[in-house]
């Protein structure tokens, strides 16, 4: 970080001047993001409720990866993870990863599994 | 192969491993493991979700508020919140590249920018959390925890508490510790007492129940006024608002997760106001100008980032999803 900035972002696509520039491109796009979001919140088209990829609605792995994209520009650009040293970045980074799939692959199955428990057994919750 | 290179001397010390200097590694393992920790509350609340799918509150229903607004708006005021906390990511970075090129004017005015966020971000958050804990329409409690809400007939709207009550005489007293029994305390009482709620209930044929229960549209069920009538015989108490024991806006799981989670980021935005704050007399008293490089900035930086970065996913995983 303390030489130089990479002015490139989507792969090369957009190349900025400075990294004033770039600060302010970034912004844009992330605000762009978050009024898709909010507009999807709020409206919530019909075909992407009704429809459902790994048991959950399609609107919600929208937000999801929106998420994501959100989370790398503002973890690559606004942290400098663009810009430091490819090993740093790839264990800041991976560890994390790794450790939310499996946390969140185990709470979640664990959490239908009890869904499934109270719903089908023979005792009522809602008394 | 770049971070494998030693720089000369390797054991008299002034090596940087991966490039990162001393601060600045140590920062990103703080966040690192704070962002476990987040995941782990994260994790907890997708669990407990998963686990009431069917009877989970809908986040566009209970966020509806804007500060001196009145009326109905879904997601405004966090959307509003999250702008504000970008924004704010936006100054700090903008700090720390004035940092770089050594113009010490422009960082004190970035910081200040970048606190200032912060400062309205946290004083949304407090709104946010008093609206909630206050709540708006009311509720009835059943005996297994379950929530009953109530909607006008005709227009299909919620109805409030206050709508349709009948006044009843002959209140009870509330019970304090000086003429009760002093080891037992009791909350405020609400302001109907659940005999005025379903005398109300009865006289009014406008008014049906809502239970928790989501549909196939995705919408809380809607019972019939006799399913109503016959729902009411379970309630047990009324229930206005939120807190960690009763929640009129669903299941108490969600207030305990929302008080939760937005509660620990509200803390973090706190601290790194007071960090900012810090860094930011720092600046002033020109420390980094004779110190030669303005690290500490970027240090800060990092963290307030890292606020933000959190928030975008509470954001996603407690309003959106």
């Amino acid at each position: 970080m303390a030489h130089e900035h990479k002015l490139e972002i989507f792969r090369g696509l957009v190349k900025f001047k400075s990294n004033i520039q770039k600060i302010w491109g970034v912004l844009a796009f992330l605000c762009f993001i978050t009024i898709i979001e909010v507009v999807l919140g709020i409206y919530k088209p019909e075909g992407l409720i009704k429809t459902s990829f790994l048991g959950m609605k399609l609107l919600n792995w929208i937000f999801i990866i929106l998420t994501l994209v959100k989370a790398y520009y503002i973890a690559w650009d606004f942290m400098h993870l663009r810009d430091e040293n490819k090993s740093l970045r790839r264990a800041i980074v991976w560890t994390p990863i790794f450790l939310v799939l499996y946390l969140t692959f185990i709470t979640l199955v664990e959490a239908d599994y009890i869904y499934n428990v109270f719903k089908e057994g023979f005792v009522t919750w809602d008394f | 192969m770049d971070s494998t290179v030693t720089q000369g001397k390797v054991w008299e010390g002034g090596n940087k491993p991966l490039d990162a200097s001393y601060g600045k590694m140590m920062m990103w393992f703080f966040i690192v493991s704070d962002a476990l920790t987040f995941s782990g509350f994260l994790a907890a609340y997708g669990f407990s979700r998963f686990k009431f799918i069917e009877t989970w509150p809908i986040a566009d229903e209970v966020f509806t508020h804007v500060p001196f607004f009145h009326g109905n708006f879904p997601m405004a005021y966090v959307a509003f919140m999250t702008f504000i906390l970008i924004m704010s990511s936006v100054t700090m970075v903008l700090a720390v590249d004035a940092g770089h090129k050594m113009q010490k004017n422009k960082v004190i005015w970035y910081m200040f920018f970048t606190i200032i966020g912060g400062i309205i971000f946290v004083g949304s958050q407090a709104w946010e959390w008093g609206t909630f804990i206050k709540g708006d329409f009311g509720a009835l409690e059943t005996k297994s925890g379950k929530i009953l809400q109530f909607v006008k007939a005709d227009s299909g709207e919620r109805a409030a508490l206050r709508d349709f009550a009948k006044p009843l005489h002959g209140e009870r007293v509330q019970h304090e510790r000086k003429n009760g029994m002093w080891f037992v305390g009791e909350g405020s009482l609400p302001s109907y007492s659940l005999n005025e709620v379903v005398e109300g209930f009865k006289a009014n044929p406008n008014i049906l129940i809502r239970t928790e229960q989501i549909n196939e549209e995705g919408h809380k069920t809607l019972l019939n006024r006799q399913e109503s009538l016959a729902k009411i015989k379970r309630a047990t108490q009324v229930v206005e608002g939120a807190n960690l024991v009763h929640n009129e806006y669903g299941h108490r799981l969600f207030a305990d997760f929302f008080f939760f989670i937005t509660g620990f980021h509200g803390f973090h935005v706190f601290s790194g106001i007071l960090i900012n704050l810090i860094i930011f007399f720092n600046v002033i008293l020109g420390t980094y100008e004779r110190r030669g490089h303005y690290e500490m900035v970027e240090k800060v930086g990092l963290y307030w980032h890292f606020v933000d970065l959190v928030w975008v996913f509470v954001f996603t995983f407690f309003y959106l999803v």
